[in-house]
């Protein structure tokens, strides 16, 4: 199956996977959102489009990403455990996929500006990177807060010829930049594209990003199937807006013995409020667009994710993974801060992998699903991007500067 | 006929435009809002729009997002809204509420609808809701009564104006410019085109707002459209106290009265 293959899981013409997504915007970007709607049809069907979409995944992101076994990791998990390296992409995660697509697909719109928002500044430095070899003008919001914790990426961006404007309103991180963004957008949109960074969002959003990222678990089968000679017990990825997670389970979601795995950000655990647990401890309201699971007070204001990595704090979800949860098809259970570092520290210092400390929400699910699986047990993890950028966190956490150990 | 409707009628019987005024309910406090909203009817506002603070106003610029911060870290809840829709009907204005989709979806749409009726609300205005998502408070808006607000923009097609203003009933509410709430210096050229456009597809009465704080502004607008809202500047006046709001509101309500002698 092609990675621009529709699926019996495509939303409905309107968006909707079930009773969730759909378009809950201003109607002054419903002109816009149609227009990406009608190109990406056209697209996802076009060879030329699709020729050079897969070009620029295998001579510019690096792509095939390697499956790597990880054997010394796994005595820790008690089951057999794969890693797929979207850390080894150009830029460093997963994002590059979603970024080259849309890039793509704003110079067949022949719109010349782009806008992203940004959490822990892997898709504003994957969006930058997109611009800067398409010869496109790039504004990049990121949250305050984020830019203090992440000002390597901001660096990046800006070397890149990108504009990084911090958003300093609401709760300075994640969603208030996608608040930000969507003003631009409205006020913008004739010239603009806003190239969303995760599967949220109004239609056709939740869709093209999924497909941008199914070359993830479309590969990852066939290497799985290469390497262990069959297809694994389960798919474990990290879920914040969940769009490396709704890439790689795409590979697998009509192989209805393989579970798939979403892990989420507990922060300081679930039962303490101070988390970004959407799926596991949010309810149904629209947000930024799309109907979803989101993390609201009992009048319906969006309260505020926490989570050790600016990647996953974020208070909504996107659609399909409501969807996945209602009907049963996937499973989402959270991992709190420490879990998640614990794993960061393990991973790197049994493989020699420093990941991303996102995807080492993924493997501190993995170190608890492991167990039950037991030695014949097969996990595929997906190692959403490389932990560089979260030095800063990590020197703070394990006290490394001061001569402290992981 | 609503009694929305009414209020766009009885200007047009007096050959002017509407004047709709637009405050957060609980800014600075909920008390506080009620006593603005009131000058505001005093003043001259034909239709008062209460907004309702959201946490993620993404089609508000700087000055209302700031107002909803405030009212929301000076406590205020949903079920405040009603309380301060009550007032204004209490006064002798016409309130509608102007409001982001999630708080009324967390509420329960048929429970919003039937309180914000009792509460003497006339209907909704819903920025973030297109009619193509909107069942339920179509059938909402129908048990109770309530008049049902959508927008229009500069972007949207002629199926979408079209669309649009057949689901709406008391007025539409067309967006003068592509962009956020704010005051603006000058009246949008896209303004009169798109009232236009309204206009071939509709009879429906058409506010025009985005950008109004002067009666010069007002007085424009009122030349080509049935209603002019006035928000943001609305929100700047009660920062600085009872007497500019009163102040703007007369402004405002002398310039709808004076399209005849600009065009």
């Amino acid at each position: 199956m092609g990675q621009f293959t529709p699926t019996p899981h495509d939303p409905d013409a309107r968006g909707h996977f079930g009773p969730w997504g759909g378009r809950f915007v201003p109607e002054a970007l419903i002109a816009a959102v149609d227009e990406l709607a009608a190109e990406y049809d056209k697209a996802r069907i076009d060879p030329e489009f699709v020729g050079e979409f897969k070009r620029l995944l295998k001579d510019f992101a690096g792509r095939p990403s390697l499956l790597t076994e990880a054997p010394k990791f796994a005595e820790h998990a008690g089951t057999r455990v794969f890693l797929k390296r979207e850390d080894l992409n150009h830029t460093g995660s997963h994002k590059i996929n979603n970024v080259l697509g849309q890039a793509l697909l704003t110079k067949r719109m022949g719109k010349k500006r782009v806008i992203a928002e940004t959490g822990a500044g892997q898709h504003g430095v994957a969006t930058a990177t997109a611009c800067a070899l398409l010869g496109l003008d790039c504004v990049v919001y990121m949250g305050e807060v984020d830019t203090e914790r992440q000002g390597l990426n901001v660096a990046r961006m800006r070397l890149l010829g990108a504009e990084v404007i911090p958003v300093k309103s609401g709760s300075r991180t994640l969603k208030d930049a996608i608040n930000e963004a969507l003003r631009d957008w409205v006020t913008n949109v004739d010239e603009t594209h806003y190239l969303l960074g995760t599967a949220a969002g109004p239609h056709p959003f939740p869709l093209l990003v999924r497909d941008f990222h199914r070359i993830i678990g479309i590969e990852a089968r066939e290497q799985i199937l290469e390497k262990a000679g069959r297809l694994p017990d389960a798919v474990v990825a990290c879920v914040g807006g969940g769009s490396n997670a709704i890439g790689i389970f795409h590979g697998f979601i009509d192989d209805q013995d393989v579970r798939l795995v979403g892990i989420e950000p507990g922060g300081a655990g679930v039962e303490t409020g101070s988390h970004g647990a959407t799926l596991t401890a949010g309810s149904p309201g629209s947000l930024h667009g799309a109907m979803s699971y989101v993390m609201q007070d009992e009048d319906g204001q969006i309260t505020e994710a926490h989570s050790i990595s600016a990647g996953l704090d974020y208070p909504g979800v996107g659609p399909e993974h409501s969807h996945l949860k209602d009907i049963g098809r996937a499973e989402y259970f959270p991992v709190t801060d420490a879990e998640a570092m614990d794993a960061f520290a393990l991973l790197s210092r049994t493989e020699g992998i420093i990941p991303a400390i996102e995807s080492s929400h993924a493997l501190a699910g993995a170190l608890k699903l492991g167990p039950s699986l037991g030695p014949d047990g097969l996990l595929v993890v997906n190692l959403s991007g490389r932990g560089d950028k979260d030095m800063d966190t990590a020197v703070k956490y394990f006290g490394l500067g001061d001569g402290g150990q992981a | 006929m609503s009694l929305v409707s009414d209020v766009f009628a009885a200007a047009k019987a007096e050959s002017r435009a509407a004047l709709v005024g637009y405050l957060p309910a609980g800014f600075p406090t909920v008390s506080g809002s009620q006593d603005y909203l009131r000058s505001m009817v005093e003043a001259g506002c034909d239709l008062i729009e209460v907004g309702l603070p959201y946490s993620d106003p993404v089609m508000d610029g700087p000055t209302i997002q700031a107002a909803a911060e405030q009212a929301l870290s000076a406590g205020f809840r949903v079920r405040d809204v009603f309380d301060v829709v009550s007032s204004v009907a209490e006064a002798g204005g016409r309130a509608v509420v102007m409001t982001y989709w999630n708080p009324v979806l967390k509420y329960g749409v048929d429970a919003f609808a039937r309180d914000l009726a009792a509460a003497g609300g006339l209907g909704l205005i819903t920025p973030d809701l297109v009619p193509d998502e909107a069942d339920d408070w179509m059938a909402a808006s129908e048990a109770h009564g309530l008049d049902r607000v959508f927008l229009v923009a500069p972007s949207s097609t002629e199926d979408r104006i079209d669309m649009t203003a057949r689901a709406s009933s008391g007025f539409l509410y067309a967006t003068a410019v592509m962009g956020v709430t704010g005051a603006r210096d000058v009246v949008s050229s896209q303004a009169p085109e798109l009232v236009a456009r309204v206009r071939a597809h509709s009879s429906i009465p058409v506010g025009v707002g985005l950008g109004v704080k002067s009666g010069a502004q007002a007085a424009e607008i009122a030349g080509f459209a049935d209603g002019v809202i006035v928000g943001s500047a609305f929100v700047s006046a009660a920062n600085e106290g009872d007497a500019a709001v009163r102040a703007l509101a007369a402004d405002l309500a002398k310039g709808v009265r004076s399209a005849a002698a600009i065009v």
